[in-house]
Parts: C-alpha cells; sequence; structure tokens
C-alpha cells in the first residue's frame, strides 16, 4: 500500500516535440492518498491511459518522477513496484484452469502451495468464482474473464496499488453495475489504493472518492463527484460532466458587470479583475428557472425523459438547455429565463475567474 | 417469393466440372484403374484384383522407403519448428528492420526447387563446392556423393534452408496478432521470459503452428525435385524418399501395377497423418 506522488511529469511518444499537441501528457502533478479510491475520467485520447501506464511502470515518462510513499521509482519495472493492473479486455492464459490463472502470480513470486491455495480460494470466494474454478478459462465469458482478470490483481496480499484501464468496456450493461459495487465492496474490504480509468462518468463518479478529469494531456480539474458537478474549474469539465452539460455561453465583462445578451447577470463572486481575454459564461441546466422577467428565450423544444424534460431554448447570445422536473409545466413559445447566482461562474481562456 | 426452377443453370457448373474432372478425378481414377490390373502396353490389361496392394504392403523395398520417408520428415519437423519460432521470436516487431528480415525470409521461398536442388549440389560437391571444400579443409571426412551420412546430412540441410521460412512468416504473423496487454499483463503478474513464450505465445501461434506442421508434413512426406538434383536418392538407395522410389518404379521399370498400387496407399497416408493430427490439435478447441 503506498502514497503515490506524481511529479512534473510529461511524455511524448515521439522523438522530438515541437508543440503543446506533440505531448500526451504535460505536466502532470498529483497526489494520492494511501487507500484511496481515485478515478481517472477523460475522453478517448485525453491522456489517461498513457498517465496509467506511467505509475504501473510500463511505460518511462519522458521528463518528471513517480513517487511511491515519497520514494523515487521512476526507473523501476512493474515487478519492482508491486502494482497490479487490470485492462480493458480481459487477458487470460487460455491454456490454464480458473485456478492456475488466479495462482499465476503467486507462483511466480515463490510462494508456498498451501499458501497460493488459500489466496486463491479466498479471492474465488469474492468474486464468485468457486465453481468454475476447475474449469479451463478459456471457456467462460467475456465478464467471467475480466473477473479473472481483477482476480490476478487482487491475490497479491503486497501490492501498492490496483489499477483498472476502462475494465468494463467489453461487459454486458446489466452487468456492469454488479462488477462495478463489487469492485466498490472489494475497496472497501481490502483497503487499497485504487486508480480507476474511464471515459464514462458513471462509472468514475460511483466509484471514487476523488476524480481527476484529464484533457489534452492536461489535468484540468481534481475534486469529489459534488464539486465536479457543482463547480467546473474548467469549461471543459463543466461539458463533460452532467447529462446534457453545463451551458457555456459567450458573455463581456465591463467594470465587475456580467453582460450577457443585454442582460446583467451576478455570478458567485464579485470579479475584482478589468483586463480579460475571450470570457464566457457558465451555467448547469439545472440551475436555470422561468421566472416572470429575466432573460427572454425562446422555446424550441421539450424533451421528456420520465425523470426530467430539457427544454432547449434560443436567446440571442446563443442556445440554452434547462433541466427542469418533469411535473413542472413549460411555457410555450417565449419566455423568461433567469439564472441561479450561486452556481453561475465565469471563464477567462476556458479556466474559471475567482 | 417462389423459387424458379431454370435446369439451364446447370450449365454454368460445367466449367467447373471440367476442370475438377480433368484435374483431379480423371488422373486419379487411371491410377485406381492401373492398381488392379496388369498392363501388357497396347492398352490390353488383365484383372489381378489386390495383388499389386499386397505385393506393395509386403515388399521390403517399400517399407525401406517408408522408413526412411519417415525419418526424414521426422528430423526436418524436428529442426523446422523450434527454429523457424526461434527465428520469429527474435525478428524485429517495427522499424526498418522488419521489411528487411520479411524479404530476407521469403528469399528461399521463391527458389523454383530444381534450382535449390542444383544450388546445394554445386554447393556440397567435395572437391569445388564452398561446403563441401570448406567442410573437407577442416579435416572432414565429407563426401555426399559417396557417403550415406553426409548425403541425409546435405538433403536435410538443404530442406531446412528452403523451408524454414514459411515457418517463421507463419509463426511471425501468429506473433503479431497478440494484443499488447497480454505481454504487459504478464509483465506485471512476474512472469519469466520462458513464462511468457509457454503461457501466452504458444496457446496464441497454436493455429498457425498446426497450419505450419501439416504443410511441411505434406511437403516432406512428397518430397521429390530437390533430393532427386541433389543425390538422386543416393548413395544406392539411401536417400531415395517414397516419391523418389515410386518414380523409380514407375517410370524406370514401368511396373505401372504395382506403382499405381504404391501411389494410392502413399496417398492413404497421407490423408490419413493429415486428418489425425488436424483432430488432434483441434480437440480442444471445440471444447472450448
Amino acid at each position: 500500500m503506498a502514497k503515490i506522488t506524481l511529479k512534473d511529469l510529461s511524455h511524448s511518444y515521439l522523438e522530438k516535440q515541437n508543440n503543446n499537441e506533440d505531448w500526451a501528457l504535460r505536466e502532470v502533478n498529483i497526489d494520492w492518498k494511501d487507500g484511496g479510491a481515485y478515478a481517472l475520467l477523460g475522453p478517448s485520447g485525453c491522456g489517461k491511459t498513457t498517465l496509467l501506464n506511467i505509475v504501473s511502470g510500463l511505460l518511462k515518462p519522458t521528463k518528471g518522477s513517480v513517487l511511491f510513499n515519497g520514494k523515487d521509482i521512476t526507473t523501476l519495472n512493474p515487478v519492482e513496484r508491486d502494482i497490479a493492473q487490470i485492462f480493458q479486455f480481459p487477458v487470460i492464459y487460455d491454456t490454464m484452469t480458473v485456478y492456475d490463472n488466479l495462482a499465476f502470480p503467486l507462483k511466480n513470486r515463490g510462494l508456498s502451495v498451501s499458501e497460493i491455495e488459500s489466496k486463491v480460494k479466498e479471492i474465488a470466494e469474492m468474486l464468485e468464482l468457486t465453481s468454475t474454478l476447475h474449469n479451463r478459462a478459456s471457456g467462460l465469458t467475456a465478464d467471467g474473464k475480466q473477473k479473472i482478470s481483477l482476480g490476478r490483481g487482487l491475490v497479491r496480499s503486497d501490492v501498492n496499488v490496483i489499477m483498472f484501464d476502462e475494465p468494463l468496456t467489453v461487459i454486458d450493461p446489466h452487468l456492469k453495475w454488479v462488477l462495478r459495487s463489487k469492485l466498490k465492496e472489494l475497496h472497501q474490504k481490502i483497503n487499497r489504493t485504487m486508480i480507476y480509468v474511464t471515459h464514462d462518468q458513471t462509472e468514475a463518479l460511483t466509484f471514487a472518492d476523488q476524480v481527476v478529469v484529464m484533457h489534452e494531456g492536461q489535468i484540468v480539474q481534481t475534486g469529489t463527484p459534488v464539486e465536479l458537478f457543482e463547480k467546473p474549474k474548467h469549461t471543459f469539465v463543466g461539458h463533460f460532466i452532467g447529462s446534457p452539460g453545463m451551458n457555456i455561453l459567450p458573455c463581456e465583462i465591463k467594470n465587475g458587470e456580467i453582460n450577457f445578451s443585454g442582460q446583467k447577470i451576478q455570478s458567485h463572486k464579485t470579479i475584482k479583475k478589468s483586463q480579460f481575454n475571450k470570457t464566457q459564461l457558465g451555467i448547469r441546466p439545472e440551475f436555470i428557472n422561468f421566472s416572470n422577467s429575466g432573460i427572454p428565450v425562446k422555446i424550441k423544444r421539450v424533451s421528456n425523459t420520465g425523470r426530467h424534460k430539457i427544454i432547449d431554448t434560443e436567446s440571442s447570445g446563443g442556445n440554452i438547455k434547462i433541466l427542469s422536473n418533469s411535473s413542472t409545466d413549460i411555457p410555450s413559445g417565449s419566455a423568461h429565463i433567469t439564472f441561479n447566482q450561486k452556481y453561475t461562474y465565469v471563464y477567462e481562456d476556458s479556466w474559471i475567474i475567482e | 417469393m417462389n423459387k424458379t426452377i431454370n435446369q439451364k443453370a446447370w450449365l454454368f457448373v460445367i466449367p467447373v466440372f471440367i476442370l475438377v474432372a480433368f484435374n483431379a478425378a480423371i488422373p486419379l481414377m487411371t491410377v485406381v484403374n492401373y492398381s488392379f490390373q496388369e498392363t501388357f502396353g497396347n492398352n490390353v490389361f488383365a484383372w489381378e484384383g489386390t495383388r499389386w496392394f499386397k505385393q506393395i504392403l509386403q515388399s521390403e523395398r517399400f517399407h525401406a522407403a517408408l522408413g526412411r520417408q519417415i525419418t526424414f520428415t521426422f528430423i526436418i519437423l524436428l529442426i523446422q519448428i523450434p527454429l523457424g519460432i526461434g527465428i520469429a521470436l527474435t525478428m524485429p516487431k517495427k522499424g526498418w528492420g522488419v521489411p528487411v528480415c520479411l524479404i530476407l525470409m521469403s528469399m528461399p521461398l521463391l527458389i523454383p526447387w530444381n534450382v535449390v536442388g542444383a544450388m546445394w549440389n554445386i554447393f556440397a560437391l567435395p572437391d569445388i563446392g564452398f561446403l563441401g571444400h570448406s567442410l573437407n579443409g577442416l579435416g572432414f571426412d565429407y563426401n555426399f556423393t559417396q557417403q550415406p551420412g553426409d548425403a541425409w546430412f546435405t538433403t536435410i540441410l538443404m530442406d531446412v534452408w528452403h523451408w524454414t521460412s514459411l515457418v517463421v512468416l507463419l509463426s511471425y504473423a501468429g506473433l503479431n496478432s497478440i494484443q499488447p496487454a497480454y505481454y504487459q499483463a504478464a509483465e506485471i503478474d512476474g512472469a519469466s521470459r520462458w513464462a511468457t513464450f509457454r503461457y501466452i505465445e504458444l496457446p496464441k501461434m497454436k493455429k498457425v503452428l498446426t497450419l505450419a506442421i501439416l504443410l511441411r508434413f505434406m511437403d516432406s512426406f512428397m518430397i521429390y525435385t530437390e533430393p532427386f538434383v541433389l543425390t538422386g536418392g543416393g548413395p544406392g538407395n539411401t536417400t531415395a524418399f517414397l516419391s523418389i522410389d515410386l518414380v523409380k518404379m514407375a517410370l524406370g521399370q514401368f511396373d505401372l501395377g504395382p506403382a499405381a498400387a504404391m501411389s494410392l496407399i502413399y496417398f492413404f497416408i497421407v490423408l490419413l497423418v493429415c486428418w489425425v493430427f488436424y483432430n488432434l490439435m483441434m480437440k480442444n478447441e471445440a471444447q472450448s
């Protein structure tokens, strides 16, 4: 078990780097506490798998260092680091039985037969694999195989960290829930540091205590699911998390006043800065209400999802999505809306102005 | 929808039917025809029943040729399969080395068989050939035209040179289809290089290796041109493999009946071995 620190990590798959786009990872700094459950969230190609492979030791970073419990282990290989990793596609040893698959990492580390047996049985019990323990692993279904991959990671009691690289991609939707809650349960039971990589916000938000959101090789925000939802520090976080995502609207700021669509808007804090580049206003669809006065909008479309209504509207400043309770009456034609001040944020060049 | 019945469609099958008939069925049936009869030329035939089959199956000459054939095939499989896998494992997986290796590996496969035989004949000549001359220069008493051991050594070396590439290319293709995650998982599980080979690479190569062994078995079991040019079956009959012996009997002695019977027995041995081998290799596949 270990505390993990990443210091000024940058990685490029190219020999020479000319601009930011040549870097898969840029200036990543992270502190992960011992025993925590973390998620790395971001779209495909944002660098999350690269980051994971650097932590596990499968990749050597171009710059920066990785520390376990304050000790620099950047040059160590995965075995020396004592980590476990579970991949997107189930990796099993076809010719072995389920039992031998689970025992393989222990055998390679020279444990005694009786030790191996007790550990394998314990893990098999936890993952509900006991009944198939002596079957050939290649005959199992995709989720059974992924359970084996999972089991090989969990069977060693000495691992510093267990990493998951989109482990539920090939699993049927109805089994995803089962396996995900199993993982959460396992984390509580064995209390080891776990890092979970995914592009699925539901998976990240339900699994992790702390979510790291990545975008174009950079960390844009680290926080609890609630923080990411309520106060996105970057427009990408606002847009990526939540369904539908945050409304990002162009605005002007003069003398501390926010102007949007000819209306004065109040944000969560007074703005002290006076010189700006491109400024935008961010408000989640959940925090917009209809009222008698405010920003005039035209209602374009209402879709009812059963629990919510999603209303597409058009204002002179751009399209705005509104989320309301499905029992709420929606005015037709034109209406006025107001933004909840507490959740209205202003962004400069995509980063929040505090 | 109603099916339209049009017997003229059979016309489309005729070209294939003719091709297969002339290509396989008619020649094979001719052989079958000869194997049950005695012929004296001029299209005169006399019925012999199973006499030729009994004669071949009991003949010491056939037993000896079959023995040599099995020994030869066994030795070259034993060398070529591990060697081919070994070379494939050491070949680069990316960069400029890939096309270079692939082209170098394909070279021997592109050379016509009789040229291979002629090349190795000259190469191995004890007085002027590079191999023969060098071996004698190093103090070995080497003469493949006189000594059976040397003839075998040269024939096997030639076959290994000619055909190991096929095993290499097939194994290389099999290795390249393995997802990187398997190697990464093995690395994390602390698997040794041997364990990675034994539990990941070898099982993933199983299908291409089955194919490689089958192809090498069939080709080596029916080998004719290269040893015919290299040693002509000699010295004596020591490198006269089945097909060389068969041609001697059919065209040298003009014993068409026994030769036809031998052809059929030969054909069934190849068919039987391939069938048994393939079923054994694929048995586990079907279960899983």
